[in-house]
């Protein structure tokens, strides 16, 4: 694969529920190894994108590529097989499992023993490594036995982080990864973040401008269905137009 | 873990000498027990791991039974035991669950009720199944030389092909493809977000369950001598859905305790009154009350306590 080829490639994409417009025609380019962040304000479309890309829902048009193959229309876990992974606005955890197994079950998802109805889970060591390795990238190493239910809120949301990753994924899609914390849960997400390998591509939808200006590469402004401004974090900073819709209304 | 194997082997080496000790009521008692236990506990792998709530298991005992009934009239063996009565029963959870597992909650519940009532209705009416009077008259098999004619024989191959079912059950609730249905239980969702085509592994579980349930309808059919069409009728289901979540979900064991409770308290009751059902109702009623992990939760103290 070139240099030049993207990551992920978004042509047109739309998507209406019923007249209403969720998505307008909105491209989009992904350069592998980047860490893009996706602003807007509320109903502009950004977890609407989120779910067209991963198969919830499926494009009303548009195109998606991903890794120079198309996969629009694919069903969830076929995308997610791809190499595409998600994290959740609402905590969308195994509640009554414990840390290690929801980390084991989205590591173990690529197949290999999954259908293995007579072994142990012992028995594969590649997906059990991969979990305790992700719950030391997202600071639950040593809840590793909590049940994920009886986590504080901020550590559920680490976890959420932790499950998307935990499928080696290639690309990272993060909804509001902080939503809800604390600033100091904010500030230790944030540093997970930044912690994470290069190899992992970031799209990240956040509100909290730190986040987004020490995270992100390049930031894309949603607004009302469709792309306003797309740039780095300075750039769309000093756009009139995005300070007006969006930073302005913020402060 | 050994005390746990030793205990399990301990009950089995009990109910293998059963007879040794008890008169001929209670042996039957304890076969009827363990074939519902077990047909009880292939439900609990939908209803407590899979989180699928199958109101049409009867379908699965009533084809394991007939074929058995129809087979063992031809030939008494072990092919027409277990062999044929496992892939009917197979075969009938591929079709059925490949429509029933593309719908969830009620629709599923009335799915599979609409499948196995079809059954009922089919056998109900047709000659070759014996319409309404069944399938009477059916030989026990020959097995290894053995005849299984013999009441202690029978007791022994009845204890060892269910405490086979209980185990090949409880190895598969525990590897890795049983925490993919744990996954599937807690967050479908989720489970398709990570990668896994949740539809395939429900299907399998559904098959799997299909065909204990065969298999339990198999040994059903050897127990009694005949099969009605009783047993594809949808309280066969109801009452083992009443076993499981008597004894406790999710447990396998507590499939079997539910078992025992509702057949105990069946016998128990109907020489009393002949309201035994209104009785079971209610304990049914005080259990998903007070009791909601079952027996089985009750004993590790949760009674009260709602899950």
């Amino acid at each position: 694969m070139s240099l030049a080829t993207p990551l992920l490639l978004i042509e047109g994409l739309t998507r209406y529920f019923g007249a209403l417009s969720a998505l307008d025609a909105v491209s989009l380019k992904i350069a592998p190894r980047e860490r893009r962040a996706i602003i807007g304000p509320n109903g502009a479309g950004k977890t609407t994108l989120f779910n067209l890309i991963t198969g919830h829902l499926a494009p009303s048009a548009g195109r998606i590529r991903f890794d120079g193959d198309p996969i629009t229309g694919l069903p969830p876990h076929a995308v997610a097989r791809r190499g595409i992974s998600r994290s959740f606005q609402r905590t969308n955890l195994f509640p009554k499992l414990g840390v290690l197994e929801n980390l084991r079950l989205a590591a173990a998802a690529d197949g290999r023993g999954s259908y293995d109805l007579f072994g142990s889970i012992e028995r594969y060591r590649p997906p059990l490594d991969r979990a305790r390795a992700v719950a030391e990238a997202v600071g639950l190493l040593g809840r590793l036995d909590e049940v994920a239910g009886r986590l504080s809120y901020g550590e559920q949301r680490q976890l959420e982080v932790g499950v998307a990753l935990a499928t080696s994924p290639k690309l990272l899609l993060l909804d509001e990864p902080t939503a809800g914390m604390s600033p100091e849960e904010t500030q230790r997400m944030t540093r997970m973040l930044e912690g994470l390998p290069r190899e992992v591509t970031l799209l990240i939808i956040e509100h909290d401008m730190d986040v987004v200006s020490s995270l992100a590469d390049r930031v894309t402004v949603l607004h009302y269905v469709e792309v306003l401004a797309e740039g780095t974090f300075d750039e769309v900073k000093a756009d009139p137009r995005v300070y007006e819709v969006y930073l302005g209304g913020a402060g | 873990m050994i005390v746990r194997l030793l205990g399990v082997s301990a009950l089995v080496a009990a109910a293998a000498v059963f007879p040794a000790v008890a008169g001929a009521y209670p042996v039957k008692l304890l076969q009827e027990i363990l074939i519902w236990g077990v047909f009880a506990m292939s439900l609990d792998l939908l209803l407590g791991y899979a989180g699928m709530v199958s109101f049409g298991h009867s379908a699965f005992f009533g084809i394991g039974g007939y074929v058995a009934a129809l087979a063992l009239k031809q030939s008494p063996h072990l092919l027409s035991a277990l062999v044929l009565p496992a892939l009917a029963a197979a075969l009938a959870a591929l079709v059925i669950g490949f429509f029933s597992i593309r719908v969830s909650g009620v629709y599923f519940i009335m799915l599979t009720l609409a499948f196995s009532q079809m059954f009922y209705a089919y056998a109900f009416q047709v000659a070759w199944l014996g319409a309404e009077d069944g399938i009477i008259g059916v030989p026990r098999p020959r097995l290894l030389g053995l005849d299984l004619a013999s009441a202690t024989v029978f007791h022994l191959y009845l204890v060892a092909l269910i405490g086979l079912a209980a185990l090949v059950l409880w190895r598969v609730v525990r590897s890795p493809f049983g925490h993919v249905l744990r996954g599937i239980q807690e967050n479908e969702g989720r489970m398709e977000a990570v990668g896994y085509p949740v539809n395939r592994y429900k299907l399998l579980a559904f098959v799997i369950a299909g065909i204990v349930a065969g298999v339990a309808g198999s040994l059903y059919t050897q127990f009694v001598g005949s099969i009605t069409p009783d047993a594809f009728f949808w309280t066969t289901s109801g009452e083992a859905l009443l076993m499981v979540i008597i004894g406790g979900t999710g447990t396998l064991w507590g499939a079997v305790l539910g078992a025992a409770a509702f057949i105990l308290l069946q016998s128990l009751v109907s020489s009393y009154t002949e309201r035994w059902m209104l009785i079971l109702g209610l304990t049914f009623v005080l259990f998903v009350l007070f009791a909601p992990g079952g027996i089985v939760g009750a004993l590790s103290g949760r009674v009260g306590r709602r899950a």
